[in-house]
């Protein structure tokens, strides 16, 4: 039986990973400073003012926006599976993503400037985005009443390329002038963001987990079939709904400032529930806490291989995932799963 | 039966189609408390359609069905599934969970919070466990049973919410004869003990005899004969549900009928 006590210890367990991975990209980068001294520079005791601006102002909000985007990622895609029944089910495969980037486009062209007003716009519309994708998914996959697995990925993969047509499309019209860190962006990208953009991000989070926590108990249910989860007393409408928003919200707040980042949804859960079992109450933590973890890897990894220069984030993500996405389509079609 | 008790269920002129196709076409008939209804009928006669009607998965298009007195609309779905419990004939899981993680499912309506079980839910499930013969498979994943084991788990995830009626959806197709005995025997302990109301569904016109004190005949989606297992289990009646001469001895001494199968 899953008990508070046993989804204390795990989350303590997977704070700890972060806690050293955080460690680790705050020491990382051009001018390496030791983990000592990166302690030292977070409780204000910094050796050098260098040491202090490097930690506090480069690389923290940098390695805070990692956990924060890849731990609300990888609840999103954990949450989009209890959702469809699916385990092949993400943000970025669903094309939820690709509605939140178009949202966060049009929010950034809407002459948006850098205010604080204006990040939260830009969040607000690539929520938008999220929701108009996901529900387009939705409708598409169920015409037929059911969600079959095949049905599913592809609605989700021709709504994925139809943002991202729009997006093309968008960008080609406008003056080049105009787009400004757009393009930078649209490669999914954890760098200049700012305060501002963590707290916003921090703020969707932290929502958008608490309301998909709240419902981890009738997911578990939900995974049984809808009409099962009816039958034990659960309203199996009511909560795929709120899931189904907390999951566009923690899609559209991330991609809103790091743009898209693909796979970090699909293998973390995936990984995850391999160790600790499927159940939501338990699974979702530690997803939170592997997934920040992992990003904020990812991060370290992208911002050292081609010194001085930084790979995108999404590269690094989708080298990993990519590799994992056919290894699990391949069991699961081998199980006759799919 | 026949107390001042109001039935567990009343149906009264229940329509409901999908698909373009009338499903259930005006059924009436009442589930008294404490009694044991045996659904049978041909394929696509409406059983399973019925038993989804009284779980409240499909609301009937028209007429009504109250659930002790009742309309079932207006009762609550969590406080529907404290009172009736639903043994299906499968389920598709998504994800892989133990047998015990299925029963404790069971306790979802049942426990005071809604996000974790208490220790009391745990020993209710066990309990559920041990009536169904499943309590040492508990750490088994459901995928990996049998069929016969599956549907004896998802029987104590029914009795693990504690109801005062049971349906259950063709509850012997996987079961062998001595566990199909084991069942029957269960059924009517819950029956006879706890004044348990068990609707059942079965193909098996013989084990439903044995087991109902009511059968209800069901064809094209409308009742034929609602009565005892020596009303229902007759030549006449029968074929005409079935649309085929059918072959029904009685014994001796009792007159109890046996149906033999079909006349070629």
């Amino acid at each position: 039986m899953i008990s508070r006590r046993r989804v204390g210890v795990a989350s303590a367990v997977v704070a700890g990973g972060l806690a050293v991975a955080g460690l680790l990209g705050l020491a990382t980068g051009p001018a390496p400073i030791s983990p000592g001294d990166v302690v030292a520079a977070l409780v204000g005791q910094a050796r050098s003012d260098l040491a202090a601006t490097v930690v506090l102002e480069l690389r923290l909000p940098r390695v805070l926006l990692a956990a924060l985007a890849g731990g609300g990622l990888a609840v999103a895609g954990a949450a989009f599976q209890a959702l469809t029944r699916n385990p092949l089910a993400d943000p970025a495969v669903l094309g939820v993503a690709g509605g939140a980037a178009l949202g966060a486009v049009l929010g950034h062209l809407g002459g948006l400037g850098g205010s604080f007003a204006a990040t939260l716009g830009i969040s607000a519309a690539a929520f938008a985005g999220a929701l108009v994708a996901a529900t387009a998914v939705y409708l598409i996959a169920t015409a037929g009443g059911s969600l079959p697995v095949q049905t599913l990925l592809l609605a989700g993969v021709i709504t994925g390329l139809f943002f991202s047509a729009v997006i093309t499309l968008v960008v080609s019209l406008v003056d080049f002038a105009q787009l400004g860190g757009i393009l930078h962006w649209l490669m999914g990208s954890l760098g200049v963001v700012g305060y501002r953009g963590v707290a916003v991000v921090a703020a969707g989070t932290l929502v958008g987990t608490a309301l998909v926590y709240a419902q981890a108990r009738a997911l578990n249910l939900l995974a049984l079939g809808e009409e099962s989860a009816l039958q034990l007393g659960v309203e199996a409408e009511r909560v795929k709904r709120v899931v189904f928003v907390a999951a566009s919200l923690l899609t559209g707040v991330i991609v809103a400032q790091t743009g898209p980042i693909g796979f970090v949804g699909l293998i973390v859960p995936h990984g995850v529930r391999l160790v600790v079992g499927a159940d939501n109450r338990l699974l979702l933590p530690v997803v939170a806490g592997a997934g920040a973890t992992f990003l904020v890897l990812a991060d370290t990894l992208a911002r050292l291989v081609v010194q001085p220069a930084e790979l995108p984030v999404g590269v690094v993500t989708a080298f990993c995932g990519a590799p994992f996405f056919v290894y699990l389509l391949r069991t699961r079609l081998r199980r006759r799963l799919v | 039966m026949a107390g001042t008790m109001p039935p567990v269920f009343a149906a009264r002129d229940v329509e409901f189609g999908y698909g373009g196709a009338f499903r259930l076409a005006g059924a009436s008939f009442d589930v008294a408390a404490g009694e044991i209804l045996g659904l049978v009928g041909p394929n696509s006669s409406g059983k399973t359609t019925l038993l989804r009607l009284l779980s409240k998965v499909h609301v009937p298009d028209r007429g009504e069905i109250r659930f002790r007195g009742t309309p079932i609309g207006a009762v609550g779905r969590l406080a529907l599934a404290r009172e009736v419990a639903v043994v299906p004939q499968e389920e598709q899981l998504a994800f892989s969970v133990s047998v015990e993680e299925l029963v404790l499912m069971g306790r979802y309506p049942r426990g005071r919070g809604r996000l974790f079980e208490a220790a009391e839910d745990l020993a209710r499930a066990r309990d559920a466990m041990t009536l169904a013969g499943v309590l040492d498979l508990g750490d088994q994943p459901v995928d990996a049973l049998a069929g016969g084991e599956r549907q004896r788990a998802l029987l104590a995830r029914a009795l693990a919410q504690e109801p005062g009626v049971l349906l259950l959806d063709e509850p012997t197709s996987h079961l062998d004869l001595l566990h199909q005995r084991h069942l029957v025997g269960l059924l009517r302990r819950l029956n006879q003990e706890r004044g348990m109301t068990v609707v059942f569904v079965s193909h098996d016109l013989n084990l439903a005899g044995e087991l109902a004190d009511r059968l209800l005949l069901l064809s094209g989606g409308r009742v034929v004969r609602l009565g005892t297992p020596h009303e229902v289990l007759d030549e006449a009646v029968l074929e005409q549900a079935y649309g085929c001469p059918v072959w029904v001895e009685r014994l001796a001494p009792s007159g109890r009928p046996v149906v033999l199968g079909v006349r070629l």
